[in-house]
């Protein structure tokens, strides 16, 4: 076995994946695992302290609702992280973008889709010049960041003026956290959504055995596929019980499965994935390393302003204090329960996902339980350092394993 | 400075003297490159030329000025002066892409893997399969890998998986991957830096057998090791660097160890360039 390079080395059929997995989670490669059951214990713990409240259709509308932005901006931190870098500023460029476009759209007049587009130009503009910055002057991503996070709370502040809050009244601006889809397109949608999931691995498999290697057993495929889409129906025909299925959602979905595509499947994430693990490697392999950490940095601001768009659409407004506090924190923070290393080069956009789940899911539910934010900062942190303290002991097998 | 000045200054560009011309043109040649780190003079007036269809070996003590010099071949820093050559074509190299873009691969001694990556995606960094489209062109996978496993079986390597992270990997194996790397990618010149030195004896004589198939093939093989045994084993000519200035190039088949060393260590003084009877089979070795 062990001279025969071929793709599945646990052997045939179920056993055989389940077996591939044990010698992976005996690697460190434990995947997204310990936040799923993460993520099962706290909905449990809510569903039970809350009497049921926590998992009625209006909460969970209100949480997709309240994932979107956040979520967004910490798809961009799961690229920064996948470097090995650190970008600060995500929170206070969403805040700032949204007070560009409720400037814009509020005291000038611009019209609402201009605004849009213009709060996700500056959020590109600011990656650009953070990334240049960073890469030209060989200055630490931390710091540079740093002097962001305090120099564009200075640039929203000026950006406001005496005002304070802009409160938003545009239709098309309300409309993107204000939309939701009921009965058959959101229906439609879940069946687009589980069936390019599934569709993906099921050609995959085809092609690969096709091609004479290895793939995953059919059972495994089916099993994987029956879950995804048991999970998405659940979600959907509750959310259908409230208000639908909310755009912003759909927003969030779709930029993480196009991330997620870039990340896995195009040259371009091959590049960012092997630059955070082995920099010089990467740059003796011709790898252009300035101008993807630049790309990437771009790449993160660009989502913190969609992010920021997204929470100001939901808000109504945009005031002094637009993504500050815990934005930034809770982004980082989901990137990094969901798996994605802070060492670099490890990580899935679907952390994303998954962590800012676990994150608003917490704070959700404490929420409802009507804690003191004390213990609501508190346990979110505890979250955090248990999932850091995971990756760390995963990190650790795996130099074992390699060694 | 252990006999800094014994030895004697670089030999006088008197080669055309001696030689019928090789019958090949030089894929890649050095002409007088220095290169300077501060205050260390790494490498003075050297030369160095390879040609298709041969193994040079590049050796000397530690401190010879090797690694600067494979370093400058395959782009990673610039020459302070000396020209490179590639093709008959003066060229200026401003990064390792360069080198890669005009087919010299290189295979380091501190691996330069990803290890956060499969032995798939390490075998083609920064050359992946895929459609078009640039950098957001899709990576076929399935071709990649294909390829890795047939490379590897010829190479004999043995990997648990080729989608096995490098993480998992032993030394022995790393090295194999990072050996491999240049059978896959078509280069005309490829480098091997102490390409042996972490290998068990079946291992090392798989990538000396390899090395053998690349020279067939027609490129131009440059390995550096101390294992002179390996060198003498593949080698057609070997060029020897002492204290970052050149030494001479010799013909494997007539040099023998003893002279080897001494050269490598200073203990037999300022040789020049040995001149070599031109080969009677039109072999190539011709300096």
């Amino acid at each position: 076995m062990l001279d025969d390079p071929r793709v599945v080395a646990g052997g045939q059929g179920l056993r055989g994946t389940l077996a591939t997995y044990r010698t992976r989670w005996a690697q460190g490669d434990i995947g997204q695992l310990p936040v799923v059951i993460g993520l099962v214990v706290i909905w449990l713990v809510f569903y039970i302290a809350s009497g049921g409240t926590f998992v009625s259709p209006f909460n969970l509308v209100n949480l997709a609702l309240q994932m979107a932005a956040v979520g967004t901006i910490a798809v961009g931190v799961v690229f920064v992280l996948l470097l090995g870098e650190i970008d600060l500023t995500v929170g206070i460029v969403s805040g700032l973008c949204a007070g560009v476009m409720a400037v814009l759209n509020v005291k000038m007049g611009m019209p609402g889709p201009l605004a849009v587009v213009a709060a996700v130009v500056s959020g590109i503009l600011i990656g650009l010049v953070q990334g240049l910055w960073i890469t030209r002057f060989r200055i630490p991503s931390f710091v540079v960041t740093l002097a962001g996070l305090i120099g564009w709370q200075g640039a929203l502040l000026y950006v406001l003026g005496s005002t304070g809050t802009i409160n938003l009244r545009d239709p098309f601006i309300t409309s993107l956290a204000g939309t939701f889809f009921t009965g058959w397109v959101a229906v439609g949608l879940g069946v687009l959504f589980v069936g390019y999931l599934v569709g993906l691995s099921y050609f995959l498999r085809r092609r690969r055995l096709a091609a004479g290697l290895g793939a995953e057993p059919m059972s495994a495929l089916l099993i994987r596929s029956a879950l995804i889409a048991l999970f998405v129906a659940g979600g959907i025909f509750a959310l259908d019980q409230d208000r639908g299925l909310p755009l912003s959602l759909v927003f969030l979905v779709g930029i993480i499965l196009v991330m997620d595509h870039i990340a896995k499947r195009t040259r371009f994430g091959r590049m960012v994935f092997a630059v955070g693990g082995n920099r010089e490697a990467a740059r003796r392999a011709g790898i252009p390393v300035q101008r993807v950490r630049i790309a990437v940095f771009a790449l993160a601001s660009t989502l913190a302003a969609w992010g920021g768009v997204l929470a100001a659409s939901r808000l109504l407004a945009v005031n002094q204090s637009a993504g500050s506090g815990d934005v930034l924190l809770n982004a980082i923070a989901a990137a990094v329960i969901g798996g994605t290393s802070l060492f670099g080069g490890r990580g899935t956009v679907w952390a994303a996902l998954l962590g800012i789940l676990v994150i608003q899911s917490i704070s959700n539910g404490m929420d409802l339980l009507s804690l003191d934010s004390s213990v609501k900062f508190m346990i979110t942190g505890a979250v955090l350092l248990v999932a850091v303290t995971i990756d760390a002991i995963a990190r650790r097998g795996r130099e074992l394993a390699g060694a | 400075m252990l006999g800094g000045g014994e030895y004697a200054s670089p030999p006088p560009e008197s080669r055309e003297e001696h030689v019928a011309v090789a019958q090949r043109a030089p894929l890649l040649e050095l002409r007088g490159i220095s290169k300077r780190f501060g205050a260390v003079q790494a490498l003075t007036d050297v030369r160095f030329d390879v040609r298709p269809g041969e193994v040079v070996a590049l050796v000397g003590d530690n401190g010879a000025g090797k690694s600067t010099l494979i370093k400058i071949i395959s782009g990673i820093f610039p020459p302070d002066s000396g020209t490179i050559v590639w093709e008959g074509h003066e060229t200026v190299m401003h990064g390792p892409a360069d080198a890669v873009a005009l087919g010299i691969s290189t295979v380091y001694q501190d691996l330069a893997l990803a290890d956060n990556l499969d032995v798939v995606a390490n075998l083609f960094l920064g050359r992946e399969v895929g459609s078009a489209g640039g950098v957001f062109g899709t990576l076929d996978e399935i071709a990649m890998e294909r390829r890795s496993i047939s490379v590897l079986r010829r190479l004999s390597v043995k990997i648990p998986s080729v989608r096995t992270a490098i993480a998992a990997l032993s030394g022995g194996q790393r090295q194999a991957v990072a050996a491999a790397r240049s059978v896959l990618w078509e280069n005309k010149v490829v480098l091997l830096d102490e390409p042996t030195a972490a290998l068990g004896v079946g291992q090392t004589h798989e990538v000396l057998e390899l090395v053998r198939r690349l020279r067939d093939d027609g490129r131009g093989v440059v390995i550096i090791s101390h294992n002179l045994e390996d060198v003498f084993a593949v080698a057609d000519r070997i060029t020897v660097l002492r204290l970052g200035r050149y030494v001479g190039t010799y013909d494997a088949k007539t040099v023998s160890r003893e002279q080897l060393v001494s050269y490598m260590t200073g203990a037999m003084p300022g040789t020049a360039e040995v001149p070599l009877p031109p080969s009677a089979a039109g072999a190539v070795e011709a300096t």
